[in-house]
């Protein structure tokens, strides 16, 4: 009995001298941190992405709470909105930025980029760029092999197997750039989203000349030019035989779709113009 | 006597030797057409110094070097500059080109082309190292490193021994052995006069054993013509034996440290024996890098061959006069089967680090079906550089770059050994490839970083 009672006592008063400590030590190296960093995070998506540039949704909270201008931090996957909440919580002025989606710049499927070699490797691409050009002749296409998947953490890329290219789903795409990364052959690129998804680009890296794509490639950009000649808006240069259409510039006017022979310009969720009769010549679209 | 061999890793391959041992070299036609790619050393490009519609002559200079590590190139034959453009190389890559159409076969006059041997050499160090820069020869044994860049030692470092390489480990290959059989003579100059661009009293020439009748040969040679200080030095056949570090532990007991250290910080300098042929013909002929002797062998071809080939030849060009690639699927390799390079663009040119074709069929040349790594250890059994093959290529794959770098995986050699003993089949080396390649690209970054 009197072993029990003194075991009781030595640890009830243990306990509270030890309690009393940990109090006092608690008070005198207490962090303070700004409670708006936990508000800020919960209105982040906490996907830890790391599309913004800082390592994960923490990191940031803390610069969206620290930073007086905000205007060069924004969240790709939490969008405008959110972000002009978290500046509003914040008092602070909001990015603007317009929406971007991420648009996969190669139209040589299987039917119109044969292949002319079969590898037999590790199924990677960043492993058959350190080889060679791939099991096409096109030195700047996709191979296919889907780094970029695995690259893309919202689920939005997968590999058609139809065609062996990869295709970006719109809706799920944050733009966080994980795919610009990954891709060895620099195929991504973000451009502004329009709405509905709407979208016009060239389809196409190869900066060889001409007749080396159609070699290789039924729906290659040669470099002719056409679509250069048509654009009102100066939104398309040619560098490298290789056609460019500026997303900043481009009106979605889609005459050059028309104009181009190999279809190397890619036109999303829009109707094509309709053929004209030769000589009238129709309103730019806006 | 035990033969000295490297001390860890290696693997035994068969080397199918046979196939082209017994083929005599031939002079392979003059080429009606040539193409010449700027970039065949380590280094910088050369630029291009002719025109379209330039006249040019055998052995003229049409790409200059661009900096130390860089070589000349040399026309391979005279004729016409009908174009200087990027042009496939075997990769399917697009590379700068001078493409000379043939028009006779004029000389540079100072080339001496007669087949006299002329061993006295008089010049001195520098002359003779300027002389090989001038001539652009580079490693012939594949890696294609400038030798004028090898033989120029750096201060306060100095060499003692020159370690000659007819190893040649890798499978299939015989051209390496065919100049050692036929032109030995040439070579043993070659090497007095590497020996004297060095200062060094000492050569040791590394053979595997599977070529006796080179290592008796060339012995003679010594004992014939009076050598002195150059030995040959016959090894036990493992490969990866032809690479630098692992021939001279072989042959000096001696170990590189990790990179950046040189061979020459052990006080090694390693030359491949068909350089060493090259470098005479460039000291005592005037002669500059244009030919070298290319294997083109498989088993499943009409005939094999060792053809002292032109640089530029199209590769087509050979495998017609050897009767044509055989039938059904076939992967052709630039090197042999260990560390050749697959070629996917037949019209590719030969260039000086090609030192043979090996055609194989497709059945030979397919991979195993991947499984899991179970963890046997064979792969580091195998690497000659004692680093971990599985954990490197798992942290490639997983993109975890800081740790393949605190486990060196900027050692790997890229001999390849993982993968071929790996029971599971796992594609080991192409991973540790990106590893490698990523991570020497970081630490450049981090030195660029540093300086700044």
């Amino acid at each position: 009995m009197n072993t029990l009672v003194l075991t009781v006592l030595t640890l009830g008063v243990l306990g509270i001298l030890l309690a009393v400590i940990l109090y006092f030590v608690a008070q005198r190296f207490k962090v303070e941190e700004d409670p708006r960093i936990d508000d800020v995070e919960k209105m982040l998506p906490g996907a830890n992405c790391g599309g913004c540039g800082f390592a994960g949704c923490r990191a940031m909270s803390e610069a969206l709470v620290s930073r007086d201008n905000i205007e060069s931090l924004f969240c790709p996957v939490a969008g405008g909105d959110a972000m002009k909440s978290i500046a509003n919580f914040l008092g602070k002025v909001a990015p603007e930025k317009t929406p971007m989606v991420a648009t996969m710049r190669c139209g040589g499927s299987c039917d119109k980029r044969p292949k002319v070699n079969h590898y037999d490797g590790a199924l990677n691409c960043a492993v058959v760029n350190t080889f060679y050009v791939g099991e096409t002749a096109c030195a700047f296409g996709c191979i296919g092999y889907g780094d970029c998947v695995n690259a893309c953490k919202f689920g939005a890329l997968k590999v058609n197997t139809e065609t062996g290219l990869v295709e970006v789903d719109a809706d799920k795409c944050t733009a966080c750039g994980a795919c610009v990364k990954a891709c060895p052959k620099g195929l991504f690129e973000l451009r502004k989203k329009w709405p509905k998804n709407r979208a016009i680009y060239v389809a196409c890296r190869s900066k060889n000349r001409g007749a080396v794509v159609m070699k290789a490639c039924k729906s290659g950009c040669i470099g002719c030019g056409k679509c250069q000649k048509v654009c009102a808006f100066d939104a398309i240069t040619i560098d490298n035989f290789l056609a460019y259409i500026d997303p900043e510039k481009c009106k979605l006017c889609r005459k050059c779709v028309n104009e181009c022979p190999t279809g190397a310009i890619h036109i999303e969720n829009m109707e094509r113009l309709p053929k004209e009769p030769k000589p009238t010549k129709p309103e730019a679209e806006k | 006597m035990r033969m000295r061999t490297f001390p860890i890793g290696g693997i035994h391959p068969s080397d199918n030797k046979e196939w082209s041992k017994g083929q005599a070299i031939e002079v392979l036609d003059l080429p009606n057409e040539v193409y010449v790619p700027m970039i065949q050393h380590i280094g910088a490009p050369a630029t291009p110094v002719v025109q379209k519609g330039d006249k040019v002559v055998t052995g003229q200079i049409i790409g200059q070097s661009m900096g130390f590590v860089s070589a000349n190139i040399h026309s391979p034959i005279s004729g016409v500059v009908t174009s200087v453009d990027a042009y496939p190389n075997g990769q399917g890559q697009r590379r700068m080109m001078v493409v000379i159409k043939r028009e006779g076969d004029e000389w540079l006059e100072e080339i001496d082309r007669t087949t006299t041997l002329k061993r006295e050499c008089s010049l001195s160090p520098e002359e003779i190292i300027a002389k090989i820069k001038n001539a652009g020869i580079v490693g012939l044994g594949g890696a294609q490193f400038p030798t004028h860049v090898k033989l120029t030692i750096p201060d306060g470092q100095k060499a003692e021994v020159l370690v000659i390489n007819g190893v040649e480990c890798e499978p299939y290959l015989t051209s390496d052995y065919r100049n050692m059989v036929e032109r030995a003579e040439m070579a043993l100059i070659g090497i007095e006069i590497i020996m004297r661009a060095l200062q060094v009293q000492h050569a040791v020439i590394g053979i595997e054993n599977n070529k006796p009748d080179a290592i008796e040969h060339i012995n003679a040679i010594i004992a014939r013509d009076n050598y002195r200080g150059i030995e040959v030095m016959p090894l036990k056949m493992r490969y990866p034996q032809g690479g630098e570090k692992q021939l001279i532990a072989a042959v000096t007991g001696r170990q590189v440290p990790p990179p950046p250290a040189l061979p020459i910080s052990v006080g090694a300098v390693v030359c491949n024996i068909s350089s060493a042929i090259a470098v005479y013909e460039a000291v005592q002929k005037n002669k500059p890098l244009i030919e070298r002797v290319v294997t083109i062998t498989g088993k499943g071809m009409k005939s094999t061959h060792n053809f002292l080939t032109r640089f530029g030849t199209p590769l087509n060009v050979l495998l017609e006069r050897a009767g044509g690639l055989p039938e059904g699927d076939v992967k052709l390799l630039n090197g042999g089967p260990m560390m050749g390079r697959s070629i996917v663009e037949t019209s590719a040119p030969i260039i000086k680090g090609c030192s043979g074709i090996t055609v194989l069929s497709g059945a030979e040349a397919a991979r195993g079906k991947e499984i899991a790594c179970i963890k046997c250890g064979r792969c580091v059994e195998a690497c000659p550089m004692g680093l971990e093959p599985y954990l490197l290529s798992k942290v490639a794959r997983l993109q975890k770059w800081d740790v393949a770098e605190e486990h060196n995986t900027v050692d790997c050699i890229e001999c390849g050994c993982c993968s071929y003993s790996c029971p599971s089949n796992l594609p080991l080396l192409d991973y540790i490839r990106i590893g490698k390649q990523t991570v020497m690209t970081n630490i450049r970054a981090r030195a660029a970083a540093n300086k700044k």
